[in-house]
C-alpha cells in the first residue's frame, strides 16, 4: 500500500477537477425535456388571515398550467417533526400541523400560500402576480418573552405560543440549585446567541419528473440526505410509495444544515407534475432563500457558574428561550435541547449542570440545526461565562480553564449533563495552542497596538462536541423518531474495481476522495479504482445522509464493516483457489495467502474467480463479491479542541479586526489532513461571520430586515485572516472502527465565544468596564460599549 | 424576442432573447454553459462572474442585449487547449481551494482578473480583489493561498500547520 494514498494521506480531491472546468452538475443545471417552471407567492406579512385567494385571473395568463393553494393539500399529510420532546412535566411537545402551502392562516414573512407552474419561469412570475390574495395582517409574535406571557398565538389551535419546557437533567436540578446557592461565588451572564441564515451558496431547486407509465417519480433536489427525504415525503407527506419516489441530490452546493430537511417546495413540484404530467422545476432566489430556508441559533440565555474557593466548577445552571419559528422544521425540537443540554458541562469536571430551555413559535422562518446546531449554543455560553469569571476572580482564564478540565486518567468520563465521553486530553491540546498562540510575545504585540491607537485583545476557549449522533436505541429513549445509523454497499466488480454505494452525501466534504482512502487502506487497492456513489436513492442503501460530523464515524465505519465481510468472503473464495481452508488464509496489502507458505492469489484474481465461479463450490460460496454493512455507533465521538483570537479594536469607530486565529483540535485519527483542514478554515470562518458581522433580524412586525447580501453581512475575504490550524494531538475514538471523531463543524462551535472574549479584553484593558457585549459585534454595538 | 450575437469562449453564438433576459440566463439557459452559477439577485456574491470583452464582469448584472456584439469567457473556456487544468485551476486543486465548489467557477475568473493586471499580488491585494465574491465552504484561506500560488509565490508560510 502506497502509503501517499491511504488512510492519513493529504491526496487531492478527486472532485475538484469537475468543478473548476464548469462541469458539476447541480440541480439547477438540470434541464429535462418539456419542463415547466414553479413559481411560490409567499406571504408579505408575518401574521395574517387568509380571506380568500382568487387565481382565475392568473390562471387566465399565458402559459399557465396549472395554480395551487392551500386547498389543494388539505387531504394530505404535514411535514413531520423528527423528533419527541417532553415538558419537564411529562407532557409532549406542541406539534401543530405544518401544510405544503399555508392554509387559513401565513405565519411568517416568505411562507408560500400560492404556486404558479408556467411554460416559462418569466411567464410564471408574471401569473404569480396575478394572484389577488385577501390576507388579513394580524398582529405578529416575534419577541420570544412576549410570545410566552401573551395570548396572541402563531397556532391558535395549540392555545400557547410554547412547544415544550425541558428541564436537564430534571433530577439533578435540586443539587445544582443547592450547589450555585452555597457557592463561594456565582458568575452570572445573559447573552444572545444571535439568529443566522446558513446562506449555503447554492439556493434550493427542486426538479420533480412525473412518469405516467409506471405511475412513479423521479425528484432532483438540493438535500444533504436523500433517503431521508423520499421517506418524509413518502410515509408523512404525500403517501407516495417509496419504491415509486428515487429521490437524486447531485452536485449540492453546501448545506450547513439548511439542506437536511424536507421543505414543502420539494411536495408541491411533485404533485403539480403528477397534475399536468410533465416535469417541474423550482429554483430559489436568494431572497427566497433568507425568507424560507431554515435558519439557525436564536437563543436567549442565562447561565450561572458556580466555583469554590479554589476555583473550582461546582455547577452550570442555565435558562434558555429557543426560537423555533412558526412551525417545527424536522429536527428544530431536538437542536436546543439533546443538542445543546448534553454539552453543558463542556470540558470540565463539574459536578452539577441543570439546563432548562423554553422552545417558542413566533412568526419567523422555522429554525433548525446549523453547522454546530446546539453545541455552538452550548459552547458560547459556557466559555463565555467562564471568561467573566476568570475576570471577576482575578485568574488568568487559561488556568481556570485547566484547572477544571476532566483529565486524561479519568477517562472514560460520564459528565453530569449525561454523557460518556470516551477519551480526550485536554491539556496536550491547550499546549498546541499556546505553542501557536505565543502568548508570551502578546504583551509586546499589545504595546504595538496601543501605539498605533488600537486595542489590543486575547481571547481563549475551549470546546468540547459530540458528533454521529448515536446509538438508535438510546436516541430513541430520547424521542428520536428515526435511526441514525448508516449505511455502505461494497461492490467489487468482476475486473477488481470497486463501487461503494453509501448513504452520506457529499456537498463539500470530499467524501468522493477520503472513503476510497479507507477501502484503499483496507483492501491494498489503489485509491483510483474506488469510486464512490451517493445520492441517488435508487442506488444506495438507506442511509441518513450527511450533517452533526457523522459522515465518516458513522458512514465511514460502515464502509469498514462492508470491506471486513469483503475480506472474509475473499478469504473462502481464495481458501477454495488455493486448495486450503480459509482460516489458514491471510489477507495483507492486497494478497491473499496461505499461512505458513509461499502460496499467494491477489485480490483480482478471487474477484474475478467470484464472478465466473465455473469451478466454485457454489453449495459452499455464493458467487459474487458484494456485502451491505449497516452501522449504528456505540456512542457519540467527542471532539475537542482549543482556540485562541488575536484582535484589534478601533477605539474611535468601534471597529474589529482579526489580528490572528489560532486552532488546535482534536478529531482522532484522520484520514485525508488536507480536507480535515478545510473543513476547520470553513467553520472558523462560519463561527467568526457569526461573531462579527452576521445577524438575521426580524423588526417588530416580522418584516426580515436582512433580507439579501446588502443586509446580512456575509464573512468576505478581506474580513477573515489566515488561519493556524493544528491536529496534531489524535486520542482515537474508542468507539468506531476507524477512531475518527469528526470536524465539520468543531470551527464554527470554538469560535465564536474566542472572539467575543478577545474583544471583550481588548475593551478592558482600556480600563472600559465592558463584561459583555451581544453578537455580532458590530462597531456600532463595540462603539457603544465602549461609550455605555 | 430581439437576437443577439456573441463570442462565447471564441465561438459565435446567438440566440433570441427578451428584453428583460440577464446575460446569466442566456449563458446558462440558452447555451447550457451551466458553470457560471447563480448564487443571488442583488449582484453581490459574485458565483456568475464572467469576462466581458476582458472585463471581470456579474453576468447577472447584464442583459444579455448588452452582450451582443461581445467578447464572452466564462469558465468553461479557460482550461488549457489540451483540457487540462489551467495553472489557476490547477493551484485550486493543489491547495484545496474549493469544497462544494459552487462559488468556484467565479472565484477562478476573479483570480484571472486579478493576475492579468497584477502578477504578485500580496495576500491582502487578493482578499481585496475577492470583495465581490463570496465562499462560504472555504473560509478563504485556501482559496487565497491557490490564487498565491497560481503566481508562483512561495506559499510555505500561509501554510497551515
Ligand atoms: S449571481 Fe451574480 S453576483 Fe450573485
Ligand atoms: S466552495 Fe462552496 S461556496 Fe465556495
Amino acid at each position: 500500500m502506497p502509503k501517499d494514498s491511504g488512510i492519513g494521506a493529504a491526496i487531492k480531491r478527486r472532485e475538484d477537477a469537475r468543478f473548476l472546468l464548469g462541469s458539476g452538475r447541480y440541480s439547477d443545471d438540470i434541464t429535462l425535456l418539456n419542463q415547466t417552471h414553479a413559481i411560490f407567492v409567499r406571504s408579505e406579512v408575518a401574521n395574517g388571515e387568509i380571506n380568500s385567494i382568487d387565481t382565475s385571473e392568473a390562471e387566465a395568463m399565458p402559459g399557465v398550467l396549472a395554480v395551487f393553494t392551500g386547498e389543494d393539500f388539505v387531504d394530505v399529510g404535514g411535514n413531520p417533526a423528527g423528533w419527541l420532546i417532553n415538558s419537564r412535566n411529562g407532557d409532549p411537545m406542541k406539534e401543530p400541523k405544518r401544510p405544503v402551502l399555508a392554509h387559513g392562516k401565513v405565519r411568517h414573512v416568505g411562507d408560500a400560500y400560492a404556486a404558479v407552474i408556467a411554460e416559462t419561469e418569466q411567464q410564471a412570475r408574471d401569473a404569480a402576480e396575478k394572484i389577488n390574495a385577501d390576507i388579513k395582517e394580524l398582529p405578529a409574535v416575534i419577541d420570544m418573552a412576549s410570545a410566552l406571557s401573551g395570548k396572541n398565538f402563531v397556532h391558535d389551535e395549540i392555545g400557547t405560543n410554547q412547544c415544550y419546557d425541558w428541564g436537564w437533567i430534571e433530577d439533578n436540578r435540586e443539587a445544582t440549585d443547592k450547589a450555585i446557592k452555597n457557592a463561594h461565588h456565582v458568575t452570572t451572564l445573559e447573552l444572545v446567541n444571535n439568529r443566522l441564515v446558513p446562506n449555503a451558496m447554492e439556493p434550493r431547486c427542486s426538479i420533480a419528473d412525473y412518469n405516467p407509465a409506471n405511475d412513479d417519480y423521479t425528484l432532483y433536489t438540493t438535500s444533504q440526505n436523500p433517503h431521508l427525504t423520499r421517506l418524509l415525503i413518502s410515509a408523512f407527506v404525500l403517501g407516495i410509495p417509496e419504491n415509486k419516489l428515487t429521490v437524486v441530490s447531485p452536485d449540492v452546493g453546501g448545506g450547513f444544515g439548511s439542506k437536511i430537511y424536507h421543505y414543502g417546495e420539494e411536495a408541491l413540484v411533485l404533485a403539480a407534475a403528477k397534475r399536468i404530467k410533465r416535469p417541474v422545476r423550482w429554483t430559489a432566489t436568494r431572497s427566497e432563500s433568507f425568507m424560507s430556508d431554515a435558519h439557525g441559533r436564536d437563543h436567549v440565555t442565562k447561565i450561572e457558574l458556580a466555583l469554590d474557593k479554589d476555583n473550582n466548577f461546582l455547577a452550570f445552571r442555565t435558562e434558555t428561550m429557543a426560537n423555533v419559528g412558526a412551525y417545527l422544521s424536522n429536527f428544530s425540537t431536538v437542536t436546543p435541547t439533546i443538542l445543546h443540554g448534553t454539552l453543558m458541562a463542556g470540558n470540565y469536571a463539574v459536578p452539577n449542570v441543570y439546563v432548562n430551555v423554553k422552545t417558542v413559535f413566533t412568526n419567523t422562518a422555522p429554525v433548525d440545526a446549523y453547522r454546530g446546531a446546539g453545541r455552538p449554543e452550548a459552547t458560547y455560553s459556557l466559555e463565555r461565562v467562564i471568561d467573566k469569571a476568570a475576570t471577576e476572580l482575578g485568574v488568568d482564564p487559561i488556568k481556570l480553564r485547566r484547572q477544571n478540565f476532566i483529565k486524561p486518567d479519568q477517562f472514560p468520563y460520564v459528565t453530569a449533563a449525561g454523557l460518556n465521553y470516551d477519551v480526550g486530553d485536554y491539556d496536550a491540546i491547550m499546549d498546541r495552542l499556546e505553542h501557536h498562540a505565543d502568548l508570551k510575545g502578546f504583551a509586546q504585540r499589545r504595546k504595538k497596538s496601543e501605539a498605533a491607537g488600537k486595542l489590543r485583545g486575547l481571547g481563549i476557549n475551549s470546546y468540547i462536541e459530540a458528533c454521529g449522533i448515536a446509538p438508535s436505541n438510546l436516541i430513541g429513549t430520547l424521542g428520536a423518531r428515526v435511526g441514525l445509523y448508516d449505511a455502505a454497499t461494497i461492490r467489487v466488480n468482476a475486473t477488481g474495481n470497486i463501487s461503494v454505494m453509501v448513504g452520506a452525501h457529499s456537498h463539500g466534504q470530499g467524501h468522493e476522495t477520503a472513503f476510497p482512502q479507507i477501502v484503499a487502506d483496507m483492501l491494498g487497492v489503489d485509491p483510483d479504482n474506488v469510486e464512490i456513489v451517493h445520492g441517488d436513492t435508487s442506488k444506495i442503501p438507506f442511509g441518513m445522509g450527511t450533517y452533526g460530523s457523522r459522515s465518516l464515524a458513522v458512514c465511514g465505519s460502515a464502509i469498514v464493516r462492508g470491506v471486513e465481510k469483503i475480506i472474509s468472503k475473499g478469504k473462502k473464495i481464495a481458501a477454495h483457489m488455493m486448495e486450503t481452508t480459509d482460516d489458514k488464509v491471510d489477507f495483507e496489502e492486497g494478497v491473499f495467502s496461505v499461512k505458513g507458505t509461499n502460496k499467494t492469489v491477489s485480490f483480482g484474481d478471487v474477484a474475478l474467480k467470484a464472478y465466473i465461479p465455473h469451478d466454485f463450490p457454489i453449495e459452499d460460496i455464493e458467487p459474487g463479491l458484494e456485502e451491505t454493512a449497516f452501522y449504528d455507533p456505540q456512542n457519540f465521538t467527542y471532539p475537542a479542541g482549543a482556540y485562541a483570537c488575536e484582535v484589534e479594536v478601533d477605539p474611535d469607530t468601534g471597529q474589529v479586526t482579526i489580528e490572528s486565529f489560532a486552532a488546535a483540535d482534536d478529531f482522532g485519527n484522520i484520514i485525508n489532513p488536507m480536507i480535515v483542514e478545510g473543513q476547520v478554515h470553513g467553520g472558523l470562518a462560519q463561527g467568526i461571520g457569526q461573531a462579527l458581522l452576521e445577524g438575521c433580524t426580524y423588526n417588530e412586525d416580522g418584516q426580515l430586515i436582512s433580507a439579501s447580501y446588502m443586509d446580512y453581512t456575509m464573512p468576505r475575504a478581506a474580513d477573515l485572516p489566515s488561519f493556524i490550524v493544528d491536529h496534531t494531538v489524535q486520542t482515537p475514538s474508542t468507539d468506531n472502527p476507524l477512531g475518527v471523531k469528526g470536524c465539520g463543524e468543531a470551527g464554527a462551535i470554538g469560535s465564536p465565544p474566542t472572539v467575543v472574549n478577545a474583544v471583550v479584553d481588548a475593551l478592558r484593558s482600556a480600563n472600559h468596564n465592558v463584561t459583555h457585549i451581544d453578537m455580532p459585534l458590530t462597531p456600532e454595538r463595540v462603539w457603544a460599549a465602549m461609550n455605555n | 424576442m430581439t437576437e443577439v450575437t456573441m463570442t462565447v469562449n471564441g465561438k459565435t453564438v446567438s440566440g433570441s432573447v427578451e428584453g428583460r433576459t440577464l446575460l446569466v440566463e442566456f449563458i446558462r439557459n440558452d447555451l447550457h454553459l451551466t458553470g457560471t452559477h447563480v448564487g443571488c439577485d442583488t449582484s453581490q456574491c459574485g458565483a456568475c462572474a464572467i469576462h466581458v470583452n476582458g472585463k471581470l464582469v456579474k453576468a447577472c448584472t447584464m442583459f444579455a442585449l448588452e452582450a451582443d456584439g461581445a467578447e464572452v469567457s466564462t469558465i468553461e473556456g479557460q482550461a488549457n487547449d489540451d483540457g487540462s487544468l489551467n495553472v489557476i485551476q490547477q493551484a485550486f486543486k493543489e491547495h484545496h481551494g474549493l469544497q462544494c465548489g459552487f462559488c468556484t467557477p467565479g472565484m477562478v475568473m476573479a483570480a484571472a482578473d486579478l493576475l492579468k493586471t497584477n502578477s504578485k499580488p500580496t495576500e491582502l491585494e487578493i482578499r481585496e480583489h475577492l470583495e465581490g465574491n463570496i465562499c462560504r465552504c472555504t473560509g478563504y484561506h485556501n482559496i487565497v493561498k491557490a490564487i498565491l500560488a497560481a503566481s508562483g509565490q512561495d506559499v510555505s508560510n500561509i501554510a497551515a500547520e
